[in-house]
């Protein structure tokens, strides 16, 4: 399958994730597509991470946890978060094919960015459900 | 799966080297990184075992260049090729858009080339993809092993083992010298472009 995001629907991505999540404070948000690639890359303009390395071990580490998941009888993991010493990261998937991964410092909160992203996320499903595929 | 970003004008295509264990995926990675490293911003990634086989995947980002006004971003994935790691090896296979399968030409691997791309073909059914409508290079390396003595298999027999059904273009190769390295994967991009832009553009 392959598929196209148009200039309309990124902008309106960035924006819902600028407006929901990045005015939170947080480093940077990146949504990927489960094959890896990389769809919109936010960040607050003090770190330069290597986004293509993450987004595609990001990708194959969700799909090893629904591996897992799937395994022990589970139908998924409901939070998927790393704990750093100062950087944290959290995944949220959004529809079958995408993934929303967050980095954030402790001075965010945790529950506060699960709610904003639950908010941006209803975004982004009708932005995306435009998409043109093959 | 193949993304296209009509705003910052980009295709991002994911490449992946299939083939059995110890068959020179991993190599075929490190000698094209060993040749690019200079002018990519990227480290190549390995997830590994203790004893250096590949866990879970290699993964390799360049920029190709632009075809048509986009510029090509091409991610090279390695699988593990090893028997027991066949659900990593599906994961990593999410989202293909063109194959490089590394067959050894070591006559005592024959059997395994075999099991690899019956195994290939089970995992893209998982994803509802047949093998014969997804861009494929096959890869005959290790050929420099003939010059050990180390007997190697005829191109013929591969050909007929591997390639009569699908007839796709193919290459002998020592990944370890890194000949035709890069002339498989340029076909193997090259092929996957032509079947994007058929779809989308």
């Amino acid at each position: 399958m392959s598929y196209i995001l148009d200039q309309e629907q990124l902008d309106g991505l960035e924006e819902a994730l600028t407006t929901d999540l990045m005015t939170l404070g947080i480093q940077s948000v990146i949504l990927i597509d489960m094959a890896g690639n990389v769809i919109v890359n936010l960040d607050d303009g003090k770190v330069r991470h290597d986004v293509y390395s993450l987004a595609a071990l990001a990708a194959g580490n969700f799909g090893a946890v629904s591996a897992m998941a799937s395994i022990i009888g589970e139908e998924e993991f409901s939070l998927l978060f790393h704990k750093g010493k100062s950087e944290n990261i959290n995944f949220t998937k959004i529809m079958d094919d995408f993934l929303l991964v967050s980095i954030f410092g402790n001075d965010v909160s945790l529950g506060y960015l699960r709610l904003k992203i639950d908010e941006v996320i209803n975004k982004i499903k009708v932005l995306i459900d435009r998409t043109g595929s093959s | 799966m193949a993304f296209i970003n009509t705003k910052t004008k980009e295709v991002q295509v994911k490449l992946v080297f299939v083939g059995p264990g110890r068959g020179g995926k991993t190599t075929n990675l490190e000698y094209i990184f060993s040749r690019i490293r200079h002018r990519i911003e990227s480290d190549m990634v390995s997830i590994k075992t203790q004893g250096d086989r590949t866990l879970f995947f290699d993964f390799l980002p360049f920029e190709l260049g632009a075809i048509k006004g986009y510029n090509v971003k091409t991610q090279l994935y390695t699988v593990p090729g090893q028997i027991k790691y066949n659900a990593t090896r599906k994961l990593v296979l999410k989202g293909v858009d063109g194959i490089v399968f590394v067959a050894d030409s070591m006559v005592d691997r024959r059997e395994n080339n075999i099991s690899a791309l019956n195994n290939l073909k089970e995992n893209l059914k998982f994803y509802d993809i047949d093998i014969a409508d997804i861009p494929i290079v096959f890869q005959y390396n290790k050929r420099d092993m003939a010059m050990e003595g180390i007997p190697i298999l005829d191109v013929e027999t591969m050909e007929k083992d591997l390639n009569a059904q699908l007839k796709a273009p193919s290459f002998t190769a020592s990944a370890l010298k890194g000949d035709n390295v890069v002339p498989t994967v340029k076909k193997a991009i090259s092929i996957t472009i032509v079947a994007i832009r058929e779809k989308l553009l």
